[in-house]
């Protein structure tokens, strides 16, 4: 059934800039405070306030355009976008319209379909476009649940009037839920690297609305578009797409037609609800926004602010790919983080060895680190002390075995991993003389093998090899263990 | 452009405002000379001329009205839902939003 219909979606990211003051006023925009207590007139749209615009939320903007490979307009202006909900005090929002901040960008990721076990089945590049990203200001929160009157009332706070965000529009260029999922992430791990949105969902800073519609493959219309709201995570942006989807095709399918409307994805139940029962038309009416200038950057401002962006993260794995040798799915796992690709690329150059750090980092230390709760950059183990280590297995100082006790010890009191190994007693031995001198004890005291052995049973190697690393306390070079103890037997 | 009943009915419906027939009558009037008075700019020939939203006082060039990002306290909770016809727990209650 799937197979007749071209799925389109188109997405509406709104990313909380992370400014400390807000857009338009002085108030906080830490999250969490008493209902109401970070406002002033302007954000309580009290008559006769005047809004401020913040320069560092234009900043901010800036950063995640240019990321984004928007171009930033030389002049743009906000508009007020009219309408009437009790979160909106002024009676209009503060945004932009037909000249928004930024225009024309685009990003190239990897996407990939995924199996019933949430395993990507082939990643490939694709191109998506992006309409816009301007700016704007937040409206209020509204409580519908949980307090006195809940059954009856509306609380409403405005701690979150007047926060600053990026609204960024996408072109209709998503064919499938996964290519959505994967775009919200890099657009996540973008604005992270860039540092402009702490890009978390769960506390709202990080929002997004789809719309998705149907057609019949091959056709160049588009089909009546649904927009999803309420999306509060990345894999509800996935499921209420893929929910949405069978839903319009069931409606075709049955010979009806899809209702152009808002629908709300209800995670509970796992399916979308129309949102309004009577469809009324939006009409904002939009006008320019009288009290506030013009937005103006400067050629040479926006040159200085794409100098100072960081690598970013699709041109990051490519290079961890081309530089490194490493294998798509480890690159791309390491610059998921800007500070686990940083503490990557030190232990990479250190260590001298790119795979082996890759392989740490991505296994012991991602599992030390969830098993203690630590950010990468909270933990007392540094770059050097991994590096330490691996060259100190390359050099077969230590075996790999013994490395994940002194990985462990490093994670935990962050000493150097030499001084850790002598504490163990010493590290691996790959001392000839010495191993041989316990490989002579382990033959002499085991006659019997040693007849057995010598009369073609040549398995018993193992368990020659076995005593002499266990003699050793586990700390002899199972290669040279094992030159040593052939050549005895075979004497 | 003259201005008729049914514009005032909906502007009057997205302003939430109810009209009696009189008054969308006697306002369809008011407006349509309000607008018909400023229709006089249209005489003005503005080929050529940029779009303007802002009046601009200082340097075209720079944005001579930023705000530094520092927090400064409000008004405080009290205060914002003072003026409130029904405050509870800090935070203003309106009659309940349906289709949140």
């Amino acid at each position: 059934m799937r197979e007749k219909y071209e799925v389109v979606i188109g997405l509406e990211v709104h990313a909380q800039l992370k400014t400390a003051s807000k857009i338009f006023c002085s108030c906080s925009t830490a999250f969490g405070a008493e209902p109401n207590s970070h406002t002033c007139p302007v954000c309580l749209g009290l008559p006769g306030a005047l809004p401020v615009l913040n320069g560092t939320a234009i900043e901010m903007a800036a950063r995640a355009a240019l990321a984004l490979n928007l171009r930033i307009n030389h002049e743009s202006i906000f508009s007020r976008k009219n309408y009437f909900y009790p979160d909106l005090p002024k009676g209009y929002q503060i945004s932009q319209y037909d000249r928004p901040f930024s225009e024309h960008g685009w990003v190239e990721i990897p996407t990939a379909e995924r199996n019933d076990a949430g395993h990507a089945k082939e990643w490939r590049l694709k191109k998506f476009g992006i309409t816009r990203l301007h700016i704007e200001e937040d409206a209020g929160k509204s409580l519908h649940e949980g307090l006195r009157e809940s059954s009856s009332k509306s609380y409403v706070d405005l701690n979150r009037s007047g926060v600053p965000l990026a609204e960024i529009v996408s072109e209709p260029d998503f064919r499938s839920s996964w290519e959505a999922y994967d775009y919200i992430q890099y657009l996540r791990r973008t604005l992270l690297y860039v540092d402009v949105c702490d890009g978390n969902m769960e506390e709202g800073n990080l929002r997004c609305d789809a719309n998705v519609s149907i057609r019949t493959r091959g056709s160049e219309r588009f089909g009546t578009k649904v927009e999803l709201k309420n999306l509060n995570s990345f894999r509800f942006v996935q499921k209420a797409l893929e929910y949405e989807i069978d839903r319009q095709i069931a409606v075709v399918e049955a010979g009806d037609r899809v209702v152009q409307e808002t629908r709300l994805w209800n995670e509970r139940e796992a399916r979308t609800y129309s949102m309004r029962s009577k469809e009324e038309a939006h009409d904002y009416r939009y006008f320019p926004e009288p009290d506030l200038p013009p937005i103006v950057v400067a050629v040479d401002q926006v040159a200085r602010v794409r100098e100072a962006l960081p690598e970013l993260p699709e041109p990051r794995r490519r290079r961890f790919v081309e530089e490194y040798g490493l294998a798509f799915d480890d690159a791309a796992q390491l610059v998921d983080n800007r500070a686990t690709a940083d503490f990557f690329e030190e232990t990479a150059r250190d260590s001298g060895n790119p795979k082996a750090a890759a392989n740490w980092i991505l296994n012991e230390l991602a599992r030390e680190l969830k098993s203690s709760g630590t950010e990468i950059t909270e933990s007392p183990l540094k770059s050097d002390n991994l590096s330490e280590m691996i060259r100190m297995i390359d050099s077969g100082a230590i075996s790999g075995k013994m490395a994940k006790e002194v990985l462990t010890e490093m994670c935990r009191s962050g000493a150097p991993a030499a001084e850790i190994v002598k504490g163990m007693g010493g590290g691996q031995v790959s001392d000839e003389s010495q191993i041989r001198e316990i490989a002579a004890r382990v033959v002499e005291s085991n006659p019997k093998q040693l007849d057995e052995y010598r009369a073609g049973r040549t398995a018993l190697l193992g368990f020659f090899v076995g005593q002499v690393i266990k003699q050793s306390g586990g700390r002899a070079n199972p290669r040279i263990v094992n030159e040593v103890v052939k050549e005895i037997l075979e004497r | 452009m003259p201005i008729t009943q049914s514009d005032v009915e909906k502007i009057a419906e997205l302003a939430r405002l109810e009209l009696t027939a009189d008054e969308t009558e006697s306002f369809t009037k008011q407006l349509g000379s309000i607008l018909s008075y400023v229709e006089k700019l249209n005489e003005v020939d503005t080929t050529g001329v940029l779009p303007m939203s802002y009046c601009r006082i200082s340097g075209e060039d720079s944005n001579d009205a930023l705000r530094d990002d520092v927090v400064r306290p409000g008004i405080g909770q009290q205060a914002a839902t003072a003026n409130a016809p029904d405050p509870e727990a800090g935070f203003f209650k309106v009659p309940k939003i349906i289709g949140g």
